[in-house]
């Protein structure tokens, strides 16, 4: 808290930060009390989007969850389908054939980097500069046409199955892959100069909202947002799930915790995830692409299980309590984006309002995941 | 009783003044759009007419369309005058600006002087209709456009001294003079008088960008508070209004860089001098403010306020030592 | 002071160089589809909503009436009736419904169909003005489409 946000108390006024924001965050309210230019406190009011995935979670069939797996974090859909397909294999025993955990990572890593360059372009327009929003679209746009011809939707995928995948990639995603991923390192140094080097942005991010470790540590962030604390901790490295042990990647860790750190985090860990869908492409096995005896109505043992995965924006972590019959008893979703929108509240004290929403848009915030 | 072909000259000006004016707010709508459109891989608007050529008839009849609200509790006189007080500036800025060597409305000695008195006007005109609608918001936004409006005239009229120093007049018809015949006898080029030429251009171009609310220094426009800033209660055509004294303030300050670096309306190779020359190097400048804006995020208030202080003013003190030494020197 | 002054000229250098990239791509052509005007064509794979396929052989639908899409859609969104015909070994579709305001577009159905008689269309520009034409008759879509 800065000095003089100590001394004041004299004439604060609250400031609504309301539900439909120019940004695009979502729906989140924020309840600030300002004393002038400084933000004393910030409250986020959250629940503006909730719609009760947790308790449909157990009003349905284990199978009939999936499409509401997509629809919590829509811009990196996949890794939540994967976290639960994972938990769901874990509790009732399944296999899955080695094709498809390679189809599952390079699918996921692709839907990591379009969600990386949304946020990269929404931050960009948060703070003003209009134009890279549609550059990184135009890549963007590469990715959903590959993800599109394998697995049919866009966005809201629903594409993982219990011991596998809905269907084969077809023969146009391999080299359409490879194609994109060079056509994006050429064009990676162009944002850099553009947009990171430039001396204005710069200005904006660099020693602008500073996150320490314990204050991750205290709030559960996870993600980028606690690697550009310096906190290296990726689940992906920590936890390995899937055939991410036999892949070859580095987790960006930026120690400074400034805004610009979170912000270069993010950009490195594009360059990583393409390295992981080359080296995965590269070995690639033939089989089958479905696990052989996958009951029809799936009844798991009784029990408690849980699941990470690492998404976009942190770890996202899945539990489920069976009890032996064909719905969930319980399906709890620990979504990463709440932990780190809670040290918003604590971080923004005595910072400017501009600051601020700097900040916010560093944290990739995506409302509905917090809301579920 | 005959009317004076004086009175009846400048009448004419005036008028021609004002189409231009209005011509250029409606048609430089256009010009942004589409390049903002192509500088980011799309077209811009290309339904309504062609190549969107009528798009600004469209904007323009459905600000006009609009219900002028007069929100309950403004200040009456205010609310309604500031409007006008922030076209009027805006016009009058044209009086002494020569288009060509025999298109000028009134040809004084004190030409450079009066443009930049009249600029800064405006500014009163935005304080007074935010200070009228009575809007917390549009209070605090306008007492920003102010203080970044008084931060970014000093190095402006500083840069301004210097090149009036260099060419020992303020006659605007006689700087473009002096700058005649080809591309190297521009200011922009006249190492001679200043090695710092070329940077005085660039402060005196970014000075203009601040003063006209501009990208990168459009906090009053944009994000202002979240809310829309000092324009906040003013709907359809009062707002109209704003936004045409604000490109024709561009199209003062464009002049303005042409006139005192650019040669105003001498051809760069020394051929056939004009209004067209003018009128490209004019348009050539928009295209830059324009392409300034697409390119690069906003500044925060304070990064702004810092950098006219801590950079642009030290940079055209040091500009004007230099230039005055050398002049005393050489 | 030297600091300042390299910041000074590296940042200006970054703003012209940020110039540079935009004008490049000012000069390059647009990426974009006039939608209305230019069609771009859907994957194979594309999901639309669902319709029932044609069997060859009768010129008819192929569904045997088991209800499993029905059972496993997570929004309820299908309505399947038939009845027994008699010397036949199936039933009969006689109403096959698609609530599409409710339906995710999950897949789940065209998955458990044991006699694959329902598939993905690739119809998209569906805009219309009551809610009451977007809950299909798959049936009657069907006869429309084989003439």
């Amino acid at each position: 808290m800065s000095a003089f946000a100590q001394t004041q108390l004299k004439e604060t006024f609250v400031i609504n930060l309301g539900p439909q924001h120019p940004a695009t965050h979502g729906v989140l309210r924020v309840k600030l009390v300002m004393d002038g230019e400084y933000i004393v406190e910030a409250e986020p009011v959250l629940g503006y989007i909730h719609r009760m995935h947790e308790k449909m979670g157990e009003n349905r069939t284990w199978a009939q969850f999936m499409p509401n797996t997509g629809r919590m974090d829509y811009l990196h859909a996949l890794a939540y389908n994967h976290g639960y397909v994972a938990v769901v294999e874990r509790a009732a025993g399944i296999e899955v054939p080695e094709r498809a955990e390679y189809i599952r990572v390079i699918t996921a890593e692709l839907n990591r980097i379009s969600s990386h360059l949304l946020w990269f372009g929404a931050f960009v327009l948060d703070l003003g500069g209009f134009t890279p929003l549609l550059y990184a679209f135009d890549d963007r746009e590469q990715i959903l046409d590959l993800l599109e011809s394998v697995t049919g939707s866009r966005l809201t995928y629903s594409y993982f199955r219990f011991g596998g995948v809905y269907n084969d990639i077809d023969e146009n995603f391999v080299p359409g892959a490879l194609a994109f991923i060079k056509r994006l390192r050429e064009r990676l140094p162009m944002y850099h100069a553009l947009v990171t080097k430039n001396i204005i942005l710069r200005k904006r991010l660099e020693d602008i909202g500073f996150i320490t470790p314990e204050m991750c540590r205290k709030y559960g962030a996870t993600g980028p947002v606690a690697r550009g604390s310096g906190i290296d901790f990726d689940v992906r490295r920590h936890e390995p799930y899937s055939i991410y042990p036999e892949l070859n990647f580095d987790v960006p860790v930026y120690p400074k915790g400034d805004s610009m750190a979170r912000y270069m985090v993010r950009m490195d860990e594009i360059e990583q995830s393409m390295r992981i869908v080359e080296q995965a492409i590269a070995k690639l096995p033939a089989g089958p692409v479905m696990a052989e005896k996958v009951p029809k109505i799936l009844k798991p043992a009784k029990g408690d299980y849980y699941h990470a995965v690492e998404t976009a924006r942190g770890s996202f972590g899945i539990r489920v309590v069976s009890d032996g019959t064909n719905t969930p008893y319980r399906l709890k979703l620990r979504s990463p984006t709440f932990s780190n929108l809670s040290l918003f509240g604590e971080a923004c004290q005595g910072m400017l309002l501009p600051d601020a929403l700097a900040l916010m848009g560093s944290l990739d915030l995506v409302i509905p995941e917090i809301d579920r | 009783m005959s009317v004076h072909p004086e009175v009846f000259r400048l009448l004419l000006f005036l008028v021609g003044f004002i189409a231009f004016a209005a011509l250029n707010a409606a048609y430089l709508v256009w010009l942004e759009r589409k390049e903002a459109g192509h500088i980011q891989r799309r077209i811009g608007p290309k339904e309504v007419g062609w190549f969107g050529l009528l798009q600004p008839l469209a904007d323009g009849i459905k600000l006009m369309t609009k219900q002028l609200i007069v929100p309950a509790g403004v200040d009456p006189v205010l609310f309604r005058i500031a409007p006008i007080l922030v076209m009027i500036p805006a016009i009058m800025g044209f009086v002494t600006i020569p288009f060509s060597e025999t298109l000028v409305a009134r040809n004084i000695d004190v030409g450079l002087l009066l443009v930049f008195a009249f600029a800064s006007v405006n500014v009163l005109g935005l304080l007074l209709g935010a200070w009228g609608s009575r809007n917390k918001y549009a209070v605090i936004s306008a007492a920003r456009v102010v203080s970044q409006n008084v931060a970014y005239e000093i190095p402006m009229l500083v840069t301004v001294v210097t090149l009036v120093m260099v060419s020992g007049t303020m006659n605007l018809t006689k700087i473009v003079g002096q700058q005649m015949g080809g591309f190297w006898h521009w200011n922009f080029f006249n190492l001679t008088a200043s090695p710092l030429m070329p940077v005085a251009f660039l402060i005196f171009f970014v000075c203009m960008l601040a003063e006209t609310n501009r990208a990168p220094f459009d906090m009053a426009e944009a994000e202002s508070e979240l809310i829309a800033g000092a324009f906040t209660e003013y709907p359809g055509m009062g707002f109209g209004v704003f936004f045409m004294a604000e490109y024709a303030n561009i199209v003062i300050g464009c002049s303005m860089a042409t006139i005192l670096f650019l040669g105003g309306w001498g051809c760069p190779f020394g051929l056939y001098p004009g209004l067209h020359w003018f009128l490209l190097k004019m348009y050539f400048l928009i295209f830059t403010v324009i392409w300034i804006r697409w390119t690069y995020p906003r500044t925060t208030f304070y990064g702004l306020l810092n950098l006219s202080w801590k950079i642009l003013i030290p940079i055209s003190f040091v500009n004007l030592l230099l230039t005055s030494a050398m002049l005393k020197v050489f | 002071m030297i600091g300042y002054l390299r910041e000074i000229c590296s940042g200006t250098w970054s703003l012209f160089v940020g110039l540079g990239i935009t004008i490049k791509y000012f000069f390059q052509p647009v990426v974009t589809v006039q939608y209305p005007r230019e069609v771009l064509p859907m994957t194979p794979r594309f999901r639309g909503h669902i319709e029932l396929v044609r069997d060859p052989e009768t010129g008819g639908d192929k569904c045997i009436v088991c209800g499993m899409c029905q059972k496993t859609c997570p929004s309820n969104c299908i309505i399947v009736e038939g009845e027994k015909v008699e010397g036949a070994k199936k039933k009969a579709l006689t109403r096959y419904t698609l609530d599409f305001t409710k339906c995710s577009l999950c897949g789940l159905c065209v998955e458990v169909c044991p006699a694959d008689a329902i598939t993905f269309s690739k119809d998209y520009n569906l805009a219309g003005l009551r809610r009451e034409a977007y809950v299909f008759d798959l049936k009657k879509r069907l006869e429309e489409r084989n003439g």
